[in-house]
């Protein structure tokens, strides 16, 4: 990749960046870190830019965070490929691939309304996660589609 | 037994189940040998649901085994109106019994119940979730009629919420099986049954008319489709009547056709199929006593 290429997206000097997101994925990754822009927080985006490895994909670079387990946890759910970089004085000073969890607890929201983790209970969520997707431990609900939506804020 | 808690029929294994049916045939071979068995037993039974079958089968299982039951009664009686969790209601009871019978509108209830008990926990049905002692008693039924291994089964109905469907669906995994599964598009399996069963390599077929498949079928299990699961009442009755058998539907089928029903029925098989030498139902219900006596004596320790 061309340095014009790596300055469609402009370097950050502490942060974190986190590469390899599928293209078109930028947008739930804010979501995950719950970045609405009310927050103050300075984010800069990619999206769709071409990748060798990806064909397209989406950069997030989020200036002074860094990332929490139970964040890297889901982002691993949309996003299996990602690169954490973490930046400091303009430096990689830690680069990692996330990595896919067995079982995720207490950050994702079962979608089915009839399991009784979304109940009054003391229990929190627990998935399985699977090649393609999460099933809730207590009710086996599956879903694939939209996990984002699920998070738990 | 294996497992100490009975909460979905994916935990049972071959071996557990031949396990189960073995002993529960012994049983019923010389029930009054078991009289005593557990004499000092109680068995508290939670049912925030109503039932007929599953609950007075569980407490005929118990008595006949020298035990007795304690029994929360209606929900609108105990506690759970004035706002007590599940998680407490169970905790509280199991002070009470040496094992629980849980049936709860929640799906994945006795699941997360079994993990605030020590007394072993038996789901007797949990929302659209599962329903393993039923599957029992139906693998029993299936045993005695048509045996479990090269077996052709078509389970016909509501397959999406049938909690009976999704458990005998896991259960015959273990087993030589070919099932074909006979629903309206809207009441197909869910994903995630579908998905074990396509991870334990079954053989499994989808029709949307059980016409074709019917005269290869050795079982045929009958659910009932809910008026509610229709946006209203003619679109149900136009679906329904495809999914309705009668003495004449089975000139079509095999001599040896085993048909099956959880119960209750409403008019997805008709009367006419009573007297047939199909019909098992009835037989299938009765069943449970024996099953679910050799379910209990496992799991308060008994010696099969």
């Amino acid at each position: 990749m061309t340095d014009d290429r790596q300055l469609r997206v402009s370097k950050i000097e502490n942060g974190t960046v986190i590469d390899h997101v599928p293209g078109g994925q930028a947008l739930n990754v804010l979501a995950i870190l719950d970045i609405d822009g009310t927050g103050g927080e300075v984010v800069s985006i990619g999206i769709n830019v071409p990748s060798d490895r990806l064909g397209r994909k989406d950069v997030v670079k989020v200036e002074d965070r860094e990332l929490s387990q139970p964040e890297v946890d889901v982002l691993s759910l949309i996003a299996p490929a990602a690169t954490i970089n973490i930046i400091r004085e303009f430096d990689v000073v830690e680069k990692h691939r996330v990595e896919r969890p067995d079982r995720v607890t207490g950050i994702l929201q079962c979608p089915n309304q009839q399991c009784i983790s979304t109940g009054d209970e003391p229990v929190d969520s627990e998935f399985d996660v699977l090649d393609d997707g999460v099933r809730c431990v207590y009710c086996d609900t599956i879903t694939r589609e939209d996990i984002t939506a699920h998070i738990l804020v | 037994m294996r497992h100490d808690h009975i909460t979905s029929a994916k935990q049972l294994s071959r071996g557990d189940i031949e396990r189960v049916l073995e002993h529960a045939s012994d049983i019923a071979d010389d029930p009054s040998a078991y009289a005593d068995r557990h004499e000092e037993a109680l068995l508290g039974l939670l049912f925030f649901e109503p039932s007929t079958r599953t609950k007075m089968s569980f407490a005929a299982a118990i008595k006949r085994l020298g035990g007795d039951v304690v029994d929360m009664g209606p929900v609108d009686a105990s506690s759970v109106k004035k706002g007590e969790s599940l998680a407490d209601t169970v905790r509280v009871v199991e002070g009470y019994a040496d094992a629980l019978v849980l049936r709860h509108p929640s799906e994945g209830s006795a699941q997360m119940a079994s993990e605030f008990v020590t007394v072993p926990l038996i789901n007797a049905g949990d929302g659209a979730g599962q329903h393993p002692t039923q599957t029992l008693l139906d693998m029993y039924t299936i045993r005695e009629n048509a045996g479990l291994d090269d077996l052709t089964i078509g389970i016909m109905g509501d397959l999406k919420y049938g909690r009976t469907v999704h458990s005998l669906a896991h259960a015959l995994t273990n087993f030589d099986t070919r099932q074909h599964f006979i629903s309206p598009e809207t009441l197909k399996l869910p994903r995630n049954v579908r998905f074990d069963l396509h991870e334990s390599g079954s053989t499994v077929k989808e029709h949307t008319k059980p016409g074709g498949i019917l005269p290869s079928l050795d079982v045929l299990y009958v659910t009932r489709i809910q008026k509610e699961r229709f946006p209203d009442e003619s679109e149900y009755r136009a679906v329904a009547g495809e999914y309705q058998i009668d003495a004449s539907t089975l000139t079509r089928a095999d001599d040896d056709l085993t048909v099956m029903h959880p119960l209750p029925r409403v008019d997805e098989i008709a009367h006419d199929v009573d007297n047939t030498g199909h019909a098992a139902y009835f037989q299938q219900a009765h069943n449970g006593v024996p099953v679910r006596m050799a379910l209990l004596d496992l799991v308060l320790g008994g010696e099969p």
